[in-house]
């Protein structure tokens, strides 16, 4: 377990130049001091008690990344983020834990309520004791859980299950101790330290996340599935992400986000990489609903994220779903090197933007193997004052041959004072490749509504079940267990949109 | 029982209904002919609640309850049933679950029970069985890629499965293959008995031999110019309209 309560003086102690590292710690939290250096680069590999190859590869981060300049070509706004202004290391004190679910803070578990975590999953991630040690007797299909809430993972329910079959789910700090061999030759084997600048950031200060291996020939028998929460005020969340599928295995992975209302903005700036070996598949699954900010565009989380997937072997898949309803500002592109021949690459998106949300987001789908084939549907929807971009890549090099591309592109707009954009750009060196694009824009039709209406739903049942019709060839690529939270929550994100 | 009084209305600025006066006691079955363009289907439309309609003028009161000042879906709630002339595509909404979000919205609005899915299912196939539909429909996205006939059959299956007291059927019978329209009239008969009441908008006397109809109105130039007994579709099928704009 990550979360480990710490003394002032056992960090200093772990500290080899014995920093003053003035600490606030309430009752629940202990943080790092406010603001970047070098030192609180050191600070949060040597409370993770990491090893020195990771420190250096943290610095090096660092060192890039303060040459770097914030990119600024995406279609949002945003006021400048003070880097020195937040704190980079967050999290909360372990208590002795509690005994039952009573005794736990309701409002984590209004959280885990939410975000559909069945009961039984809740215990565990609440740490009661006892709870996580037979697997989940309703009946169902268990989902095994990673927690990490602002800046540690607390807990990662199922884990003995998944040995059994040498599957390895645990918190990425808890794979740099116990895996480091795998950590060491996957991390940033897929988003290099200096890729762009948030993964840059990230790489030098990211404090959790889930890491997953997959040994050949493993079907991973439940869903995967990790719930990020910010929570500490002023905190930047900078989680890390790896997922190794090795050959022949399969894996579906989810992750859920939320974060508490706030009038300031907090940063998120998270790294997922996928590698699939040969004949492997990986399904990763998004359902992102960080606090999107008021409906006067107060508060919210800036989301910057990049996630990419590496098919290297052949026959491998990577499947991207992803559904985004909140973030005050997102910028996004899971995208797929489809490396291995016969590789496939996925990318199922719906985004909404409601009141002054802005989101830029798409894939890059980049066809290097022979035969490789990728699919982007996405699905954006604006109400309220809402910007959404597409904005998405396809290229194919000179050796891909027979690839094939597939893009939809389809705008919902819901109101006059909202916005869709389509950025599709192509990139075809490889005669024998097909690239095909469609794209289209419409609004909520009037005569949709108005037989909704006449049946009895009200007018934001109606768009709701329109919206959800509207995003079907995406929701249905979830799991089941989460495709039905997904469709409440586009519900209740377009809340106050018509009318 | 439904009363509208000197009703008029304007689409667009253009006047369409011209002061509708039409009584519709409870229990009875009326059908509304008329020439293309006439306004039957904008009756339909403002009695439903449409929005771009506007009423200039009259009155319409469904068991005392002032129909007008109502939104099209606590019409709905309180009984009333439009089946489309036109019924609308709803493209990635699956049949099973607009049926059951309607009739859950409507028990809602009116203080019932909703029903679980179980529940909704058996009932659901005991109306498709009666309606000799097949359980298919209700997997297929509303309305979309179904045939004429099969739109036309969907509407008489939302009208079984949420039981008005007053329904209000726009051109059911165009397009219906001679059985459909056997299998159809049925399902309308089923509902008839003393708490329902229907407006069956058609241009063919053949619908009204298996529907029967206690009364006939012709619609002209957005007014009821005649009304009569069944009888009064035979002569309309013999004559045209042409004697009724005398
Ligand atoms: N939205 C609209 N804009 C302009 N004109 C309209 C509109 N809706 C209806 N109208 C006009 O109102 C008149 C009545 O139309 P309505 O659809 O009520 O006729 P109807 O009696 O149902 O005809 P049909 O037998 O062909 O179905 C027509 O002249 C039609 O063109
Ligand atoms: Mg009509």
């Amino acid at each position: 377990m990550p979360a480990v309560a710490e003394t002032i003086e056992t960090v200093q102690a772990a500290q080899e130049g014995g920093y003053k590292w003035g600490f606030e710690t309430d009752i629940e939290m202990e943080f790092a001091p406010k603001g970047l250096n070098e030192d609180i680069v050191r600070f949060i590999s040597a409370k993770k008690g990491e090893p020195q190859w990771l420190l250096d590869w943290r610095l090096k981060a660092f060192a890039m990344w303060k040459k770097m300049e914030e990119p600024d070509w995406a279609a949002v706004n945003y006021p400048r983020i003070d880097y020195q202004d937040l704190y980079y290391y967050a999290a909360p004190v372990k208590k002795v834990g509690p005994k039952s679910l009573d005794e736990v803070d309701p409002e984590l578990l209004r959280t885990y309520a939410k975000l559909g975590i069945p009961l039984k999953e809740q215990a565990i991630l609440a740490g009661v004791e006892g709870a996580g040690d037979s697997p989940s007797d309703s009946g169902r299909m268990p989902v095994a859980v990673d927690a990490v809430f602002d800046s540690v993972s607390v807990a990662t329910t199922f884990r003995g299950e998944l040995a059994k079959k040498g599957i390895i789910f645990c918190s990425i700090s808890e794979a740099v101790h116990d895996h480091p061999e795998l950590v060491r030759q996957y991390l940033g084997s897929v988003v290099p330290q200096g890729d762009n600048f948030f993964a840059c950031l990230n790489s030098a200060v990211f404090t959790d996340g889930s890491f997953v291996y997959i040994p050949k020939g493993v079907r991973c028998p439940m869903e995967l599935s990790t719930y990020f929460r910010i929570n500490a005020k002023s905190t930047g969340q900078f989680e890390r992400t790896l997922i190794i599928a090795d050959e022949g295995s399969h894996v579906s992975y989810l992750e859920g986000c939320t974060a508490p209302q706030r009038d300031e903005n907090q940063l998120h700036a998270a790294v997922v990489e996928l590698v699939a070996m040969d004949d492997a598949t990986i399904k990763y699954s998004t359902v992102q609903n960080w606090y999107p900010g008021d409906a006067e565009g107060k508060g919210g989380i800036f989301n910057f994220v990049t996630k990419r997937g590496a098919c290297r072997g052949a026959r491998s898949k990577i499947s991207w779903t992803q559904v985004e309803t909140g973030s005050a500002v997102t910028w996004k592109y899971p995208s797929c090197i489809l490396q291995g021949d016969d590789s496939v690459g996925e990318f199922y998106s719906v985004a909404i933007t409601n009141n002054f949300q802005q989101a830029d987001t798409g894939t890059k789908m980049f066809h290097i193997g022979r035969n490789t084939k990728s699919t982007i549907v996405s699905k954006g929807i604006s109400a309220g004052r809402g910007q959404n971009t597409y904005r998405g890549l396809v290229k194919i090099g000179a050796k891909a041959h027979g690839a094939r591309n597939f893009t939809q592109c389809d705008s919902l707009l819901i109101g006059d004072q909202c916005g869709a954009h389509t950025v599709p750009y192509i990139e075809n060196r490889c005669a024998t490749a097909k690239v095909e694009h469609e794209a289209t824009t419409s609004r909520i039709a009037e005569d949709q509504l108005f037989y909704c209406r006449a049946r009895g739903l009200n007018e934001e049942e109606a768009v709701g079940l329109i919206v959800n019709g509207f995003c079907r060839e995406v929701l249905k690529e979830l799991p089941m267990e989460f495709a039905v939270e997904a469709q409440k929550l586009l519900a209740i994100s377009l809340e106050g949109s018509v009318g | 029982m439904l009363r509208i009084e000197g009703l008029t209305a304007e689409v667009e600025g253009k006047q369409i209904l011209r002061g509708i006066d039409l009584e519709l006691p409870q229990g009875e079955v009326h059908a509304i002919m008329g020439p293309n363009g006439s306004g039957k289907s904008t009756l339909s439309y403002v009695l439903s609640g449409r929005e771009g309609y506007e009423i200039t003028g009259g009155s319409v009161t469904f068991n005392g309850q002032d129909l007008l000042a109502m939104e099209p879906e606590e019409r709905a709630a309180s009984g009333v049933f439009l089946a489309f002339q036109y019924p609308v595509e709803l493209p990635g909404v699956g049949n099973a679950n607009f049926l059951r979000t309607a009739l859950n919205a409507q028990k809602r609005a009116r203080g019932e029970k909703e029903v679980d899915a179980m529940a909704f299912l058996k009932l659901a196939r005991e109306k498709l069985k009666a309606l000799q539909m097949s359980d298919e429909m209700l997997k297929r996205n509303v309305n979309v890629g179904f045939s004429g006939g099969e739109k036309k059959r969907n509407e008489v299956l939302q009208m079984a499965l949420l039981n008005p007291s007053l329904a209000i059927l726009d051109e059911t019978d165009s397009g219906l293959d001679i059985d459909a329209l056997r299998i159809v009239s049925d399902g309308v008969n089923a509902l008839r008995g003393p708490d329902f009441s229907a407006l069956v908008i058609t241009h063919y006397q053949r619908l009204l031999t298996y529907i029967v109809p206690d009364r006939v109105h012709v619609l002209m130039g957005g007014r009821i110019v005649r009304s009569g007994g069944k009888e009064l579709a035979l002569e309309l099928e013999a004559q045209g309209y042409g004697a009724s704009a005398a």
